[in-house]
């Protein structure tokens, strides 16, 4: 027993997480999810990195990660910023060449996603070799805290117009809290073209088509940004723009 | 194929077997129930999908988790955090 329970340390140990941060802004997070990130990577034992890929801020986010990266080493933290504001896809292209692990976790700065599901995706990930592995706010014990009767009810009917027209397999498309296979991750933003929201759609929609396998995490969402408008008119009219351009093209 | 052209071909297909049945097409002369029954089929459809969707929906945000926990439970990790990192010599 003990020995068997050896050799799959060693396995695990093989494995390494490589979470990417693309940041922007994010001053007052990035400490507090560094913080949790390195919590519980550390207590479930799995080899990893934190990817910090900071746009330029003008807020001093990039002097934050220098901290940090003091504090827990320069293999925990690795940063890798760019001069302006650029994009998610190029983000995650720009995350990746400079990615050890083989596995890439993504997900939001801004602690709207918890680190404490990281462990749960891994282990998603290993019983059933998923090449990837989505976080959703839509079954199990998943769901959303400060979200107001509206968003809920755009979330849900957006997402059921998606599944009616795309029938995706996946039950949340706009999610971005996710754990990749290295090569997985490199082929599907190649060939993504979409932004915002519906890229991540895209990712989902080209995994199916290229024969991926999905597996599924339920997650929190936890909206910390009151007030903020995040679902006005425009986002709805450019989410099913996009929409319908992927039902047309996939 | 792309989502849309599948969904072309199903309606092309439904709608095909509609116009036979309704207008009979091919003659084949069918009894006069099938015609009655097949032809508001269309707009019945459209209807029972409409229902089908608002119950849906209308389930699916009635029963929409809210996490007050996992809300609770990060607000604690976060002073945690704070307090831990500035130990650490975070300078915030």
């Amino acid at each position: 027993m003990a020995g068997s329970r050896g050799g799959k340390r060693n396995r695990e140990e093989a494995d390494k997480y490589s979470v990417l941060l693309p940041t922007y802004n994010e001053r007052e997070n990035l400490p507090l999810i560094v913080w949790l990130l390195v919590k519980y990577f550390g207590e479930s034992g799995y080899n990893y990195e934190i990817i910090v890929i900071d746009d330029g801020s003008p807020d001093g986010t990039l002097q934050i990660a220098e901290q940090l990266q003091k504090i827990y080493g320069d293999d925990k933290i690795v940063l890798r910023p760019r001069a302006k504001k650029l994009g998610l896809g190029t983000a995650y292209i720009h995350g990746i060449k400079h990615a050890t692990g083989n596995f890439i976790i993504i997900m939001d700065a801004d602690l709207s996603h918890h680190p404490k599901f990281i462990p749960e995706f891994i282990k998603k990930q290993k019983e059933g070799g998923y090449d990837l592995v989505s976080g959703t706010r839509y079954r199990g014990d998943g769901g959303v805290y400060g979200w107001d009767l509206r968003r809920k009810l755009i979330s849900r009917g957006a997402n059921f117009v998606t599944q009616v027209l795309l029938r995706p397999g996946a039950s949340d498309l706009t999610g971005s809290f996710r754990l990749y296979k290295k090569d997985v991750l490199e082929r599907l933003v190649e060939r993504c073209v979409s932004k915002g929201y519906v890229f991540q759609m895209e990712m989902i929609v080209r995994a199916r088509q290229l024969g991926y396998t999905i597996g599924e995490v339920p997650i929190s969402f936890v909206d910390r940004v009151y007030g903020e408008s995040k679902l006005g008119g425009n986002e709805i009219v450019s989410f099913l723009k996009g929409l319908l351009t992927l039902f047309a093209t996939t | 194929m792309t989502k849309l052209l599948e969904w072309l071909l199903g309606v092309s297909l439904v709608g095909v077997a509609w116009g036979l049945v309704t207008f009979d097409l091919l003659d084949l002369q069918l009894p006069a129930a099938y015609k009655e029954v097949a032809w508001p089929m269309p707009v019945y459809l459209l209807v029972v999908f409409g229902c089908y969707s608002l119950a849906t929906i209308g389930y699916r945000v009635a029963t929409f988790n809210d996490c007050e926990e996992a809300a609770k439970e990060l607000q604690a990790q976060i002073q945690e955090a704070k307090d831990d990192l500035k130990k650490k010599g975070l300078k915030m």
